[in-house]
Formats: structure tokens, C-alpha cells, sequence
């Protein structure tokens, strides 16, 4: 991946809870998808059962990945299609840079392609000298901002519609008022006359199909269309796990992800492009290059805890549904790919432990992702492998670590846990100011910022138990009969239920 | 039969006032719930925060306080999410405390679970006359599934009237650790909760997890705002006994 923003977690963080432009725009946006999905989830008359399926198709795919991947190359390359292997980020730069050399390429337009994004392809192309045109809406504004994408569907989120007129307008050498229609229409015309010059035309791949060696498109816009019919080279960049079997599998998908990312039944347009132009055909490319990425993807492969991180299919409906997210948006994360997806991915592709910043401690673990995952992805949970993981290699802060020390010292016994108890007890009494704790020191400075603190009461619960008990033995009698009968028939209950299990 | 208290060391230390409330409640159905006094902690802090060893020390006085027990009851969704979601993963290469914590995690049950689930009592024959709203805690409801059980219960409290509220099932902001770590963004999302609650004009805030509770009444507190937050055991217990748990 890219080589770490030079800003702290921390920093980004707050920069983007600064800018309120920011924060209402990613709000209205991601409110939007999400009732859209939600809707559309609540419609689909089997939702659960179809999460279950295509996480089990995706499973299925990932685990037998060097089989479906062989059998897709070869019906691609049977189509017609040259087909290339990137390890590397730069590898599949040097591959794209080839390709515009042998064929002349003075010009690139490109569509739907978050991975190129990944891989820093426009930056490639312009270092050599090759113009490279975004064409859909979202990632034409960023390219203009020069800024990343800062949602894995909607890369300009986290601007509102003046902020883009403005862009715009600088470009269009003229005022351009803020109304989504004019300022798309401006885009059409001014993109129209870079689709007919360009040489080659550049997209990524929502899905690939190993059966028929096919890759297939969803978009809104319609640009990939053009992307890969009008251009005479077309390159497709794939991230290695972008596989399904068969068609029908991705019927399945056709189903879940357009729901899921923004609520519509069906995407606009679903493209399926199995080779160059064959001599009937009446358009389509005379070359057709695919480039298969790995880029950190092989490190997940046989991982227990991360391996399912490949069955994402991109649809950003973990990002929609994330508190965090609402709140910072998507730079913050500091990666091509944002949000709780991005979270656990920027760490994941990265095998070098030392070099992971503290993006996995930005959740609150609260499992908002999963639920909204179409391929039901714990993402909450490897969060925690995440810091499982780098506190286990040595990286721990040395604050952390003599926090966590003090908590295995007074919570492995309960003597100590009390002893603990009456200390705090006494010492809170230096901190009280009003009844509460303000005071913003150590552990408590970052809580306090945004909190008073109650204090500890005269009595914990443990120290007030005896006479609790006592007056309960002394206002109630025995069990309630009925009371008796349920509890016993529910143990056996899950008896019976344990051992059907077995 | 057994019954037992895993009081959360939160509720332990700070809130014994919930605790005693689900005691209270229980004992007026002849359950009279037992304390083994070596429980502490179920061991989240560390474990959320990748120190799954000193998880362990603290899981470990869970597992051993519980052992003998029929059935455990908590007034936390999360910590007895975190028994039921992770303490298989915790002690996975440990086969003896593997066994312990499957044993567990059967018989373990958060309040309002018990409640309806295992007790199938909806009604407690509480009277509670005002305005509440109902924050949804993101592990009880999402680790553990218990999304309908609280809202069951409060149906039935008689003259509760019970309000929305809006985008519920947003996160406090919580998170253990979170809130001292990422405090910024943990700040952004306490903040939105309250402007939520405050919309609801409820004058209670009620919920199943002291833990975000105690977030959102920290920031309740700064904002001045007179709103009371209550556990659901302390709401139904002040329902059928017509007053609070006097503690101090
Ligand atoms: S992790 Fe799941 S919800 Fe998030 S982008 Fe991937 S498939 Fe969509």
C-alpha cells in the first residue's frame, strides 16, 4: 500500500471533527444509503438467508482460490485476453506503463476502479507522462481536488454540492451554480471530447467469473460502458479474490450488493466483458489486458482470523452503518480503502507489524459493521485480533502496557480487587469538586474531556452484600413453584439442545 | 438450585444501586440469588484492547466463582456478551478452561434475557408514571441478540410512556477503552446521543449496560441536563416497590 500519511491517527481525527462541512456532508450521505438499505433489506422477503448464502459462496471461493483462479485465467485467456500477475502495488504500475508504451498511449480514461486507487495508477501514468482521466462523477471531483477517495462508493462524500461547484466552475473557466444536474451535465460534455481521444480505457472489476473467464461491471453512470467499448487497448485492474464460480453465484451478488450499498434493486448498468471485440461484435476494445493484484491480498490466505477479510465485495454498507465513520469520514483513515473495512484492510495488507499506526484502536467495537455486511464479516471482531496481534509482537505503548499490568495485578484476585476498591475510595476524595470528578489527568484526561465522572459510593456492592442478603432472606421465602418448574425445564432444555448438537 | 450473581465488576464498584435492584426484583419471585465473592472482572478492558493474557488472569476468578452454579445472572449485555463471543476464542488453546468456559456460556444470561427467556415473565406489575426513552447497548443487543427482551418488559409498566429513541441504535460511544484512547471521536458520538435523547423531551434514560450508561450520563452532567438514567432493573424494581434503592 501506499507509503503512511505522515499524520498521526490522532491528528487526522481531529481535523476532520473540525471541519463541520465535512461532517454534515458524510452525515446526509451515509443517512441516505443507509435507510436505503435498510429498506431494501426489509422488502427482500429472505434477507438473512441470503447473507448466509453468499457469505457461504464467498467462503467457498476463497477457500479453493488457486482453483478458481486458474480456471478463470485460462477461459480469459481462451476469450482472447492477455493476463497479467502483480505482487506488488509497483508491479502492476510497470505492467500498465508497458502497456501504454507498446500501444502509444498518450491518454487513459478510466472508470470504476477503487483499486487503482490502491495502487496509485494515475500518479504512475502521469509521471510517464500519460494523461489519465477519471470519468465518473465521484472520482473526477477527487481527481480535480487531488484528494483520495474518502468512501469506497461515494469517493467525494465528504463534499457538499458548493464545494464541488467551486471545483468545477475553476475548471470550466466559468461560474457554475450549484445544482447537481448542471454541474453533471457540465462533467458529460467536458468528459465526452477525453472518451473519444483516449487511448486507453481503464476499469477495475466487481466481480470475475471463473467460469466463463468474464468480468463483470455494476455502475450507475454508465461510464464503464464507454470505457471499455470506445478506447482501442482496454486494461482491467482485479484484486485476486474479486472471484465467483459461476454466474449463478453471482446472481446472488447482483442481489446483496446494490442493496446494500445504497438501497436500489438492481445497479443501473451490470456490464459482462469476456474478451476483446471478436470480428461480429460491433464495438469493444482490439486489446484487452487484465491485471490480477495481489498487493498484500495473499498475506489473508490461510489465516484464521483474516482470511474472510477477502470475501469483501466492496459496497461500503459497513462504512454507512459506522458511528465512527459518520463522525470522521474517510481521510481520517489514512488508506485508500476507509471505514471499518478499511480499518481492519490497511493493517491487514500490511505485514509489517512495526509499521501499523493506531487505526484499528479508532472503533468502538460496536458492531455495527457486521450487521450491515452483506457477507456478514466480523469486522468487529478482527479489530480486536488486530490489537491482539500487535500487542503480542511488542508493540504495545509503554502506558498501555503498565495500565494492563495494574489490571492483571488487581483483577486476578479478589482480595486485591478490594483492597483497590477502598484505595480509590480515599484518593477520589483529593479529585471531588461539585459531587463529581473533572479533573482531566492521566486516564482521565481524554474521559473527562467530555464527561464529569460519578464517584465511587460509600459501599461497593460486594461490601454491602451480607446485609443485603440477609434482608432478602428475611422479607421472602421459598421459590416460587412455577418459578422452580421453568428454570429446571429450560436446563434440560439445553441439555436436550447441547446434545442434538453433538 | 444455584442461582448466582455475576454483579460486573462496573456494577461492583460504581452502580451497586442496579445490582441490588435485580436482587430485589428476583428475591420477590423466591430467587434468591448467590454471591461468590472471588468473581472481579470478565476480563474486557484488557482483552478489547489486544492483552489477552491479563484477560485471562481476570476471566479466570469468572470461571472459578461460577463453577458451581445452575444458572448466572448479570446485569450487563456486554460482559456477558464477552463470555458468551469470546471467552471460547480466549481460551482456545487451554482445553480444561475451554470446558469451563463452554459450561459457562450455557448457563449465563443477562437480566432482561432471563427474564423473558428462561422466566417467560413479561409483566412484573410495575407502575412507573413518566416519559422514557430506551438506548439499546451495541454488545447486548448485537454480541448477545437481546434486542426485543428489554422493550417486552417496559411495554408492560404501566403508565411508562415509552418514546423513541431517534437513530437508537447508534453506538454511545463507549467502548471501554475507546473513550479514553479516541476520546475526540468517542466525544463526537456522546454528544450526538444526548442532542437524541434530548429531542425524545424524556425525563428518564433507560438501559441495560451501566457502562454506556455511565458515558451518557457523564456528558448529561457537563450539558447540565436533569435527565435521569436508570437501569432497567432499577426502573422496574422503583415500579414495583414505589421507590429507589437507597444507597449512597
Ligand atoms: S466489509 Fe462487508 S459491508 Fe464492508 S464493504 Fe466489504 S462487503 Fe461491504
Amino acid at each position: 500500500m501506499r507509503s503512511a500519511d505522515p499524520s498521526t491517527v490522532q491528528e487526522r481525527v481531529r481535523h476532520a471533527l473540525s471541519d463541520e462541512f465535512l461532517r454534515n456532508a458524510v452525515k446526509f450521505t451515509t443517512e441516505r444509503l443507509r435507510a436505503g438499505k435498510q429498506a431494501a433489506s426489509e422488502e427482500h422477503p429472505n434477507w438473512e438467508e441470503w447473507r448466509e448464502r453468499a457469505r457461504q459462496i464467498r467462503l467457498h471461493t476463497i477457500a479453493h482460490l488457486d482453483y478458481y483462479l486458474q480456471e478463470f485465467v485460462e477461459n480469459a485467456r481462451a476469450n482472447g485476453v492477455h493476463v497479467h500477475f502483480a505482487d506488488t502495488a509497483e508491479e502492476a504500475a510497470a505492467l500498465t506503463l508497458e502497456i501504454a508504451r507498446l500501444r502509444g498511449a498518450r491518454s487513459v480514461v478510466k472508470s470504476k476502479s477503487m483499486v487503482s486507487e490502491e495502487l496509485h495508477i494515475n500518479q504512475a501514468l502521469e509521471g510517464a507522462g500519460v494523461e489519465a482521466v477519471e470519468t465518473d462523477l465521484g472520482e473526477y471531483i477527487i481527481q480535480l481536488a487531488k484528494e483520495p477517495p474518502s468512501h469506497i462508493i461515494i469517493p467525494a462524500i465528504h463534499k457538499n454540492r458548493y464545494q464541488i461547484a467551486e471545483l468545477l466552475s475553476k475548471e470550466a473557466g466559468e461560474e457554475l451554480p450549484p445544482d447537481t444536474t448542471a454541474l453533471a451535465g457540465f462533467v458529460r460534455r467536458k468528459l465526452r471530447e477525453k472518451f473519444l481521444e483516449a487511448d486507453i480505457g481503464m476499469t477495475g472489476c466487481n466481480f470475475a467469473i471463473a467460469e466463463s473467464g468474464s468480468i463483470v461491471l455494476f455502475e450507475n453512470e454508465g461510464n464503464a460502458r464507454m470505457v471499455t467499448t470506445v478506447p482501442k487497448t482496454q486494461i482491467t485492474l482485479m484484486g485476486m479474490e474479486r472471484i465467483v464460480p459461476t454466474w449463478a453465484d453471482l446472481e446472488v451478488m447482483a442481489t446483496l450488493l446494490p442493496r446494500s450499498a445504497t438501497g436500489q434493486k438492481l445497479t443501473v448498468y451490470m456490464s459482462g466483458i469476456s474478451g476483446p471485440r471478436r470480428a461480429e461484435d460491433r464495438d469493444g476494445p482490439e486489446q484487452m489486458h487484465l491485471i490480477i493484484v495481489d498487493n498484500g491480498r495473499s498475506l489473508q490466505l490461510g489465516d484464521p482470523h483474516f482470511q474472510e477479510l477477502l470475501n469483501c465485495i466492496r459496497c461500503g454498507a459497513c462504512l454507512n452503518a459506522c458511528p465512527v465513520y459518520r463522525h470522521i469520514g474517510g481521510h481520517a483513515y489514512g488508506s485508500t480503502y476507509s471505514g471499518p473495512i478499511g480499518a481492519v484492510l490497511k493493517p491487514a495488507l500490511n505485514k509489517n507489524v512495526a509499521e501499523w499506526d493506531d487505526i484499528a484502536n479508532a472503533s468502538s467495537l460496536c458492531g455495527a459493521c457486521y450487521e450491515a455486511c452483506p457477507v456478514k464479516i466480523p469486522l468487529h471482531d478482527m479489530l480486536v485480533y488486530l490489537r491482539q496481534r500487535k500487542v503480542e509482537q511488542g508493540e504495545r505503548s509503554r502506558e498501555e502496557s503498565t495500565g494492563m499490568k495494574g489490571f492483571r495485578y488487581v483483577m486476578s484476585s479478589h482480595k486485591r480487587y478490594g483492597r483497590a476498591l477502598r484505595w480509590a475510595r480515599v484518593m477520589q476524595k483529593l479529585l471531588l469538586q461539585d459531587g463529581v470528578i473533572k479533573v482531566r489527568i492521566g486516564p482521565l484526561k481524554g474521559w473527562n474531556s467530555y464527561r464529569h465522572t460519578t464517584p465511587l459510593p460509600k459501599k461497593s456492592f460486594r461490601e454491602g452484600w451480607q446485609a443485603l442478603e440477609q434482608d432478602i432472606q428475611r422479607e421472602h421465602g421459598g421459590m416460587d413453584e412455577r418459578v422452580r418448574e421453568r428454570l429446571r425445564r429450560y436446563l434440560e432444555g439445553q441439555e436436550k439442545g447441547s446434545k442434538g448438537d453433538e | 438450585m444455584k442461582i448466582s450473581l455475576f454483579v460486573t465488576c462496573l456494577c461492583d464498584s460504581l452502580y451497586p444501586r442496579a445490582a441490588e435492584a435485580m436482587v430485589r426484583l428476583l428475591a420477590r419471585y423466591g430467587i434468591a440469588l448467590h454471591f461468590p465473592d472471588v468473581q472481579t472482572c470478565c476480563g474486557q478492558p484488557a482483552f478489547n484492547s489486544g492483552y489477552w493474557q491479563e484477560a485471562k488472569a481476570s476471566a479466570h476468578t469468572i470461571l472459578e466463582a461460577f463453577e458451581e452454579s445452575d444458572y448466572v445472572l448479570s446485569p450487563s449485555g456486554s460482559c456477558t456478551g464477552m463470555i458468551h463471543h469470546y471467552y471460547p476464542e480466549l481460551f482456545a488453546d487451554d482445553p480444561v478452561m475451554l470446558e469451563k468456559a463452554f459450561r459457562l456460556q450455557k448457563k449465563t444470561f443477562e437480566f432482561s434475557q432471563f427474564m423473558i427467556r428462561v422466566l417467560g415473565i413479561q409483566d412484573i406489575g410495575a407502575t412507573f408514571p413518566h416519559k422514557v426513552t430506551y438506548h439499546p447497548s451495541c454488545h447486548g443487543s448485537r454480541l448477545l441478540g437481546v434486542k426485543e427482551e428489554p422493550l417486552l418488559l417496559l411495554e408492560q409498566v404501566k403508565g411508562l410512556e415509552l418514546v423513541p429513541l431517534p437513530f437508537a441504535e447508534d453506538c454511545c460511544g463507549f467502548g471501554g477503552t475507546f473513550a479514553v484512547k479516541m476520546s475526540d471521536i468517542s466525544g463526537a458520538m456522546v454528544s450526538e446521543k444526548v442532542d437524541h435523547i434530548l429531542e425524545t423531551e424524556a425525563q428518564v434514560l433507560v438501559g441495560t449496560d451501566m457502562g454506556c450508561l455511565m458515558n451518557i450520563a457523564g456528558h448529561l452532567h457537563v450539558r447540565k441536563e436533569p435527565i435521569r438514567v436508570m437501569h432497567l432493573a432499577e426502573l422496574l424494581y422503583e415500579g414495583v416497590s414505589g421507590h429507589a434503592i437507597s444507597r449512597s
